[in-house]
């Protein structure tokens, strides 16, 4: 054994560094964004799917998307999954609903109680499971019935239906609601439209006004949750933890990484994600109903496995998972744009969730050098 | 050996452990020097791994008592015997294929860089220092941030050997560090052993393979059905006595017989 001199193994081939560029967990989510894109700018590039207004509408979506990947996300590279995420959304809505207009208290208390109680399920959730050893997935899935439960059973014991409005006139004035349900950016595009860059209303009450009149909090949100968390993943001793929870729990208690509580803190941060979600929809309907946030914790986990994370945890990216959302509601609003049933979007969601889990089993294997 | 004028590091006597009603240990007595590679030698179900986990603050002995550095001591998780440097390398659970050797290497002690409020790792540093620590134990990684599922097992070994080592171990635990390895990767691991050796860390080596402990073992000790054997220094024993013992003497001569004397 030689201890000097670079001793290069003649069996190794040169990896080019255009293969080791490929090789990181974005890769699938890169290469799809640009075919989604490139497909519907051919096919629907005159369908006004690429204005202001068309952009607005797709981005809008694809941020709900991403709010809650990004909690899957970090969950999922911690070793665990949350299979409660859409039971949660539709419980977060109904808590604000009924503390605000049942209650009759102010939204800012409403906001900041549901965020409270949801953290709290998050943690319950994750203590359980870190606790007891057993599957996160049995676990959430209990929760998955057991919020929906609620959901459904307090508006019609106090309220006598499912869905609650009136929130959008006890929201006026408040200084918490604008957080999840306001706009910024009002005088920038006032602006453009003057320069006569954007489209304004012809008639009506608002002619000479912006269609699009400011970027929805639910995109700052999003773009704000993203950067924290890949900062928080990539860049700092906890992120590392998560990697390490993930990848093999019992060798980074070895070495003394906290793993129980990285896990319920990650737990805790996806249900505070979903909550966000749940905030927003709220403030922009002006209503909460009890079938919010159906089948939501799988398209998040869908959008973190075309990102490129591992369904066994301790390998992904969220920048990857943000991409797979922005294609989930590329996707789902360009069959609008592009006249297609809008069914199909199903369709393509087996198959590119499909097509993403064997894309990652293979670049993991490279990584791994597994054969 | 000049490495015997030292007293020991760490000193087990008369070390019990029971397990309900099963005894996996019976009164054993070890100890480790600086500078010394100190052989753990016995078959499976002898009680090697019950033994250094007890070393290593896993297990608490039933009876007896641990020394270390002259004083009494009690540890109460592993946690504890690793803040006083008793390192333990485990067989299979010493890295994350997945992650960085980066990553690994610093896995529960990164280093932190502050911005203001913010503490973000620092990579520059962490990534110096794992080369140049890897580079010491005769290994030149491509990358630090080449995942570790890319290391062959030798060098996964010496990543976390290096990692003990470089976080101030004064005892190391190997825990059957060879036995999943083969011929040049073993040669590897045990140049490695040597030269930490050499930097004053005890080592503690377990193992079956009498070949690998007469390679670089300087005392073995051979546990059988939770008992000692026996300590033998260097050049006092043969490796057909160290196998003798291990295997529990007679029926291993009736069966060496039976194979043609190849065992």
């Amino acid at each position: 054994m030689s201890s000097t001199g670079v001793v290069v193994d003649e069996r190794i081939k040169e990896t080019s560094k255009l293969r080791q560029a490929l090789i990181r967990p974005e890769l699938g989510a890169i290469v799809g964004t640009i075919a989604v894109f490139a497909f519907f700018i051919v096919f629907a590039g005159d369908s006004g799917m690429f204005n202001a207004q068309g952009v607005l509408n797709w981005s809008t979506v694809s941020a709900q998307f991403v709010i809650i990947a990004v909690g899957a996300c970090m969950l999922m590279i911690a070793g665990e999954f949350d299979l409660s995420v859409g039971s949660m959304i539709g419980f977060a809505g109904m808590s604000i609903a009924i503390i605000s207009v049942t209650l009759q208290w102010p939204v800012w208390i409403a906001i900041l109680l549901t965020f409270a109680l949801c953290i709290a399920v998050g943690a319950l959730n994750g203590f359980i499971v870190v606790r007891t050893g057993l599957p996160s997935f049995i676990v959430t899935l209990a929760f998955l019935f057991i919020l929906r439960g609620f959901t459904i059973f307090f508006p019609q014991l106090i309220e006598r239906r499912t869905i609650i409005g009136g929130i959008s006139e006890k929201a006026a004035g408040d200084w918490l609601a604008p957080v999840f349900g306001g706009k910024v950016g009002g005088s920038f595009f006032n602006w453009l439209a003057e320069m006569e860059l954007i489209a304004v209303f012809e008639r009506g009450t608002r002619a000479g006004e912006p269609i699009v009149n400011g970027i929805p909090m639910l995109i700052i949100w999003a773009l704000g949750l993203m950067i924290i968390a890949h900062v928080v993943l990539t860049r700092t001793r906890f992120g590392n933890w998560i990697f390490a929870a993930g990848g093999d729990a019992q060798a980074a208690r070895y070495v003394g990484v906290p793993v129980d509580r990285v896990k319920i803190q990650m737990f805790m941060f996806t249900a505070f994600c979903a909550c966000v979600f749940a905030t927003c929809q709220v403030m922009e309907f002006g209503s909460a109903g009890a079938d919010r946030g159906l089948l939501k914790e799988f398209e998040a986990i869908i959008a973190v496995v075309i990102g490129g994370a591992l369904l066994t945890g301790g390998y992904g990216s969220v920048i990857g998972a943000a991409l797979g959302a922005l294609i989930f509601g590329v996707v789902q609003q360009g069959l609008f744009f592009a006249g297609v049933e809008s069914s199909l979007f199903r369709v393509f969601l087996g198959v590119i969730l499909l097509f993403a889990v064997i894309l990652n089993t293979y670049i993991r294997r490279i990584i791994t050098g597994e054969r | 050996m000049g490495s015997f004028d030292h007293n020991p590091i760490i000193e087990m006597r008369n070390i019990e452990k029971h397990f309900g009603p099963v005894i996996a240990l019976n009164g054993v007595s070890f100890d480790v020097r600086p500078g010394e590679c100190h052989c753990l030698l016995g078959d499976n179900g002898a009680g090697k791994s019950t033994f250094i986990k007890t070393m290593a603050g896993v297990h608490k002995p039933t009876k007896g008592e641990i020394l270390f550095e002259g004083r009494q001591m009690s540890f109460d998780s592993p946690r504890d015997a690793m803040e006083a440097g008793i390192a333990t390398v485990y067989q299979d659970l010493a890295m994350i294929p997945l992650m960085s050797v980066t990553r690994n290497f610093w896995m529960g002690r990164e280093p932190v860089k502050r911005f203001g409020p913010l503490m973000f790792m620092d990579f520059k540093t962490a990534n110096e220092v794992t080369m140049s620590e890897m580079r010491k134990m005769g290994i030149n990684l491509r990358s630090p941030d080449q995942a570790v599922g890319t290391l062959s097992g030798g060098e996964r070994q010496t990543v976390a050997i290096a990692r003990a080592v470089h976080f101030g171990a004064k005892v190391l635990i190997l825990d059957e560090p060879t036995s999943a390895l083969g011929v040049r990767q073993t040669a590897n691991v045990l140049s490695t052993i040597d030269k930490v050796r050499k930097t004053g860390i005890g080592i503690v080596f377990i193992t079956h393979n009498v070949r690998h402990a007469l390679a670089v073992g300087d005392r073995f000790t051979v546990l059988n059905r939770g008992k000692t054997l026996g300590t033998a220094q260097r050049g006092q024993i043969t490796p057909e006595e160290l196998q003798d013992l291990m295997a529990g003497g007679q029926e291993m001569v009736a069966l060496e017989g039976s194979l043609g004397g190849t065992v």
